[in-house]
């Protein structure tokens, strides 16, 4: 008797440790996902919106650089001002060192990348080094481990951000990522062809698209006299910016930035543009 | 027969030397290995070099095997550790409890023990198994270690048999210090053998002696072994054993109290719930300052790290370990509250309970209340990945220092009260002393308040700072009460002590303790490894194995619980073995 009443008693505990577990926030940790980019393909507004993907996944940067004091709240403070400071500050030895405008900003952000520790912005440096050691790691290793292509995007964004037109180089063909061990699922293959990518996203349930006269969301065709391709692009990844007249937001899912592939967002938007009038 | 035991005594102590010398045995293995070989990186496998086998989660079964193994080893570490003491105790005080006691606490450790090596084998296997590529990094890097591990294994069962069963045989005189001459060999081979695991474990948080870029091995063991993470670690989980060791024999005393009929031996359960509560707290008091520093070097190692821990979906756990701390604290209270209804004078400091209660039960709600800035999970989602924003210098703002460390202080009042009633000072200046130690407390508090106050106004990057005035005064209140009390309380007059006199009830908290524990350690084991997010060997190993995600909380608070019922039918089994042992059945006439 006395054994039974302890056992529910203890019971009883483990379950409400267990049931207070499962009624706080539910987020799986998912290992970051290769972006398959297509060099040739992705211009200006792809890396961008590329780098804008990378600063908070892969990159893992907005880990630090957010409004909580660690470090520069890069999507906070106003860049255009910012960088040039930097790079006019008397103890800043770096490579943009005496120069100004989009290149040196260029340069400026890729160094913060590569090489943290070159110049630490002061009250930021790791604990009793000065400001002479920077707590950022190499954004270019392990565990971060941006390619190239991928620090160029993140700095095509930032310079974006700076509101200057970023000066980075496109990709090119032979400097394609490697594929890397961690192999897709079947699934999710990309898509070739911008039907296929139209009807893998199902965007024709809501959209009157391929004969689908779905009227959920608003007819598409003509956008490319409507709108550039960086809003279209906007559009589909983040569809509440901007609400189309006569609908509301919420409404399409924002989460195709996250499920699509470069090459796929590139191939909806050709396919959009071509649609008749 | 004497000189028998002194001779395996002899033998003992020398391969204790040895094996406290680790650079010796190492260096011999690392000598056998520099016949220049060729520099080779940390393997790479592809997801499709992980093993499937019969279609079972590689990952749950090893976490379930090394949760089970570390629960039992703790438990068998931690036991001979206060056995010893006790066993010291009760030579110096020429009290026979003490003795007999520790005798008990030793004999529920030995039918834990095989069990410990059953699972330890299992999850090597397992290990092995489903992970060739892991441990074959591993041990290359390690090299001779993991035999130096078996072998010390092999020790630690010697003398751990030889402790227990030479008990009586060595119990007076010379001969018990024989005995704890062997003590302090097994504990020492005990400390031993977890320092060497724990060297595996952080090595894999925090490589050291390998190349950054490719984790081609470079250095020697002793390196790899003195990582940035390994002692932080070992103070941690020493002490965290200690409590849990504690916690858990208390379940046991809690068991024997509610199902004996007989008062002598209710008295005997309930003084031995008594000082397993003791241990328990004693063990629990310094751990929060050794997660501190365990979290201040993972900061230091690598501030990504450490935003890891404390930001986004891991900081809701440190939400979770607030509450069982919160509810460790309040049910070890509890216990000492109701404590008080054993002596006489009980009663004179049963109308302090109230205020103690209030204090702990509001520094609790303090701690628990989420940082105003804790997300919600689609601010965790827009974030993205792995990582995410996170919560300020280790999440845990002056505020929840400022009740964490009160609550510690009124944990310890707790205890120095119920220690105070059994005794009157017959000193000249105990009113003075009495005195003393009441402005010790007033001075302490008040200066952990004002430095909480102060820690909220300065900015972020000093705030930690602000914690370390808290810590001194804490540790100042509970060191010098200590020392004053022990002169104070010379040539005490002694009040009776009616062991036994004790609710039902109480016994309740000793049970939510082992079981809040054993929950609390699943769940640390869980952030421990989250920290290295998709890396077998963090910056060095990446895992390409379907299982490379963090769970969700509530998947992470399911397996722990499941893992955490296995152990606590283990312990039932393990308690019900030890009782059986003592059994006889009367001879039919
Ligand atoms: C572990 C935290 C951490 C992570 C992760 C991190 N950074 Fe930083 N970063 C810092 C800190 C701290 C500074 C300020 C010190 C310095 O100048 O190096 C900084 C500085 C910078 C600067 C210079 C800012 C300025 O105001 O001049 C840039 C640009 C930058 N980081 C970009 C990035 C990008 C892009 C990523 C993601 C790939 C990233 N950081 C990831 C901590 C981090
Ligand atoms: C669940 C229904 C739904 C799905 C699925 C959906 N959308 Fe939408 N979409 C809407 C609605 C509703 C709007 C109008 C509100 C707005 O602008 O957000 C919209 C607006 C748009 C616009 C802007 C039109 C304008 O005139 O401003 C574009 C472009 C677009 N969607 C493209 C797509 C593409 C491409 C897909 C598939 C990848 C897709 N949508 C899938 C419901 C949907
Ligand atoms: C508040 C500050 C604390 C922090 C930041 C902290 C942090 C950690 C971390 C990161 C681990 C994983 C390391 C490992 O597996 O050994 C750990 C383990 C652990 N912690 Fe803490 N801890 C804190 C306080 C406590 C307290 C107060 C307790 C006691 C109730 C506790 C009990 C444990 C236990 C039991 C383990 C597992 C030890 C083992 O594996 O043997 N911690 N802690």
């Amino acid at each position: 008797m006395t054994f039974a009443r302890v056992m529910i008693f203890s019971l009883f505990t483990l379950l409400a440790f267990t049931g207070f577990a499962n009624l706080v926030p539910q987020v799986q940790g998912d290992p970051p996902v290769e972006e398959k980019i297509d060099v040739g393909s992705i211009d200006m507004a792809g890396m961008v919106l590329l780098g804008e993907k990378l600063f908070s996944g892969k990159g893992t940067c907005t880990l630090c650089h957010n409004d909580m004091g660690r470090a520069p709240d890069l999507l906070g403070i106003d860049l255009a001002k910012e960088f040039p400071e930097r790079i006019a500050d008397k103890s800043y030895e770096g490579i943009a060192k005496g120069k100004t405008g989009p290149k040196a900003i260029e340069e400026y952000i890729m160094e913060s990348l590569v090489d943290p520790s070159k110049y630490v912005v002061p009250g930021y440096g790791k604990k009793g080094s000065n400001d002479k050691i920077s707590p950022m790691p190499k954004a270019d290793t392990a565990p971060i481990e941006l390619s190239k292509v991928e620090m160029n995007a993140v700095t095509a964004f930032l310079q974006d951000k700076a509101g200057i037109s970023p000066t980075v180089p496109l990709p090119s063909a032979d400097e394609a990522p490697k594929a890397t061990g961690n192999d897709e699922d079947e699934e999710n293959e990309p898509a070739t062809t911008g039907v296929a990518a139209i009807t893998k996203y199902g965007c024709a349930t809501c959209h009157d698209l391929e004969g689908s006269e779905a009227d959920i969301g608003p007819k598409l065709n003509g956008l490319a006299k409507r709108m550039t391709d960086a809003k279209i692009l906007e559009a589909i990844v983040k569809p509440n910016v901007v609400i189309a007249k006569g609908f509301e937001a919420d409404m399409m899912p924002d989460d195709f930035g996250e499920q699509m592939r470069f090459s796929e967002l590139n191939l909806i938007v050709e396919y959009l543009k071509k649609l008749p009038e | 027969m004497a000189l028998n035991h002194t001779s395996k005594l002899f033998a003992l102590f020398i391969l204790a030397v040895f094996v406290l010398v680790p650079d010796v045995a190492f260096a011999a293995a690392d000598a056998a290995k520099e016949a220049g070989e060729a520099l080779v990186g940390a393997p790479k496998p592809t997801r499709a070099d992980y093993p499937m086998i019969g279609g079972l989660n590689a990952r749950t079964l090893a976490w379930g095997f090394a949760q089970m193994h570390l629960f039992l080893a703790a438990f068998v570490l931690a036991v001979p550790m206060f056995s010893i003491v006790m066993e010291y105790i009760g030579h110096l005080t020429k009290d026979e409890r003490y003795d007999s006691m520790a005798h008990e606490f030793m004999k529920i450790t030995m039918s834990a023990y095989s069990l410990t090596a059953l699972f330890g084998g299992t999850l090597a296997l397992t290990l092995f198994l489903f992970y060739p590529h892991l441990m074959g990094y591993l041990m290359k890097v390690f090299r001779g270690q993991f035999l130096i591990y078996a072998l010390l294994f092999l020790l630690e069962s010697v003398t751990l048999y030889i402790y227990y069963y030479s008990w009586n045989a060595l119990r007076y005189g010379n001969r018990k210090w024989f005995h704890m001459s062997i003590g302090l060999v097994l504990n020492t081979v005990g400390l031993s053998l977890m320092f060497i695991a724990n060297a595996w474990a952080t090595f894999m948080m925090s490589p050291s002696g390998v190349d950054p870029a490719t984790g081609a091995v470079i250095g020697t063991v002793w390196e790899a072994t003195r990582n940035p993470l390994w002692n932080p670690v070992n103070l941690h989980r020493f002490i965290a054993n200690i409590a849990y060791g504690g916690a858990i024999v208390g379940g046991y005393a809690a068991y024997m109290f509610l199902a004996e009929k007989r008062a002598e031996v209710k008295a005997h359960y309930d003084w031995m719930g008594y000082t397993s509560n003791f241990i328990a707290i004693a063990g629990f008091l310094p751990l929060p300052f050794a997660g501190y520093w365990l979290m201040a070097e993972i900061y230091a190692y690598s501030q990504q790290m450490g935003i890891t821990a404390m930001g986004g979906i891991l900081a809701w756990l440190f939400i979770i370990q607030a509450v069982l701390i919160g509810t460790i604290m309040l049910a070890a209270n509890y216990y000492l509250w109701c404590g008080l209804m054993r002596t006489d004078r009980g009663a004179q400091y049963a109308k302090y309970v109230k205020y103690i209660a209030v204090v702990i039960v509001g520094g609790f709600l303090v701690w628990v209340t989420p940082h105003s800035l804790i997300l919600t999970t689609d601010e965790i989602r827009l974030l993205g990945g792995t990582h995410h924003k996170f919560l300020g210098p280790l999440g845990i703002m002056p505020a929840k220092n400022t009740a964490v460390n009160l609550m510690l202080v009124f944990t310890f009042l707790s205890l120095q009260m119920f220690y105070r009633s059994s005794r009157v000072p017959t000193v000249s200046w105990a009113k003075a002393g009495n005195m003393v130690i009441i402005a010790l407390y007033i001075i302490g508090c008040t200066n952990i308040v004002f430095a909480g106050l102060y820690g909220y106004i300065t900015p972020t990057v000093y705030k930690v700072g602000a914690s370390v005035p808290q810590v001194v005064s804490t540790l100042s209140i509970i060191v010098f009460s200590v020392i004053i009390d022990i002169f104070m309380l010379r040539g005490a007059k002694s009040e009776k002590v009616h062991w036994g006199r004790m609710s039902e009830r109480s016994q309740y908290a000793l049970f939510v303790l082992p079981v809040a524990f054993t929950w609390l350690m699943g769940l640390m084991g869980y952030i421990r490894s989250s920290l290295r997010t998709h890396w077998h060997v963090y910056t060095v190993m990446k895992d390409q194995s379907p299982d490379a995600y963090i769970p969700t909380i509530g998947q992470a608070g399911n397996t722990i619980t499941v893992i955490t019922l296995s152990f606590m039918a283990i312990m039932v089994f393990v308690f019900w073995l030890s009782r059986l042992g003592s059994t006889s059945q009367v001879k039919p006439s």
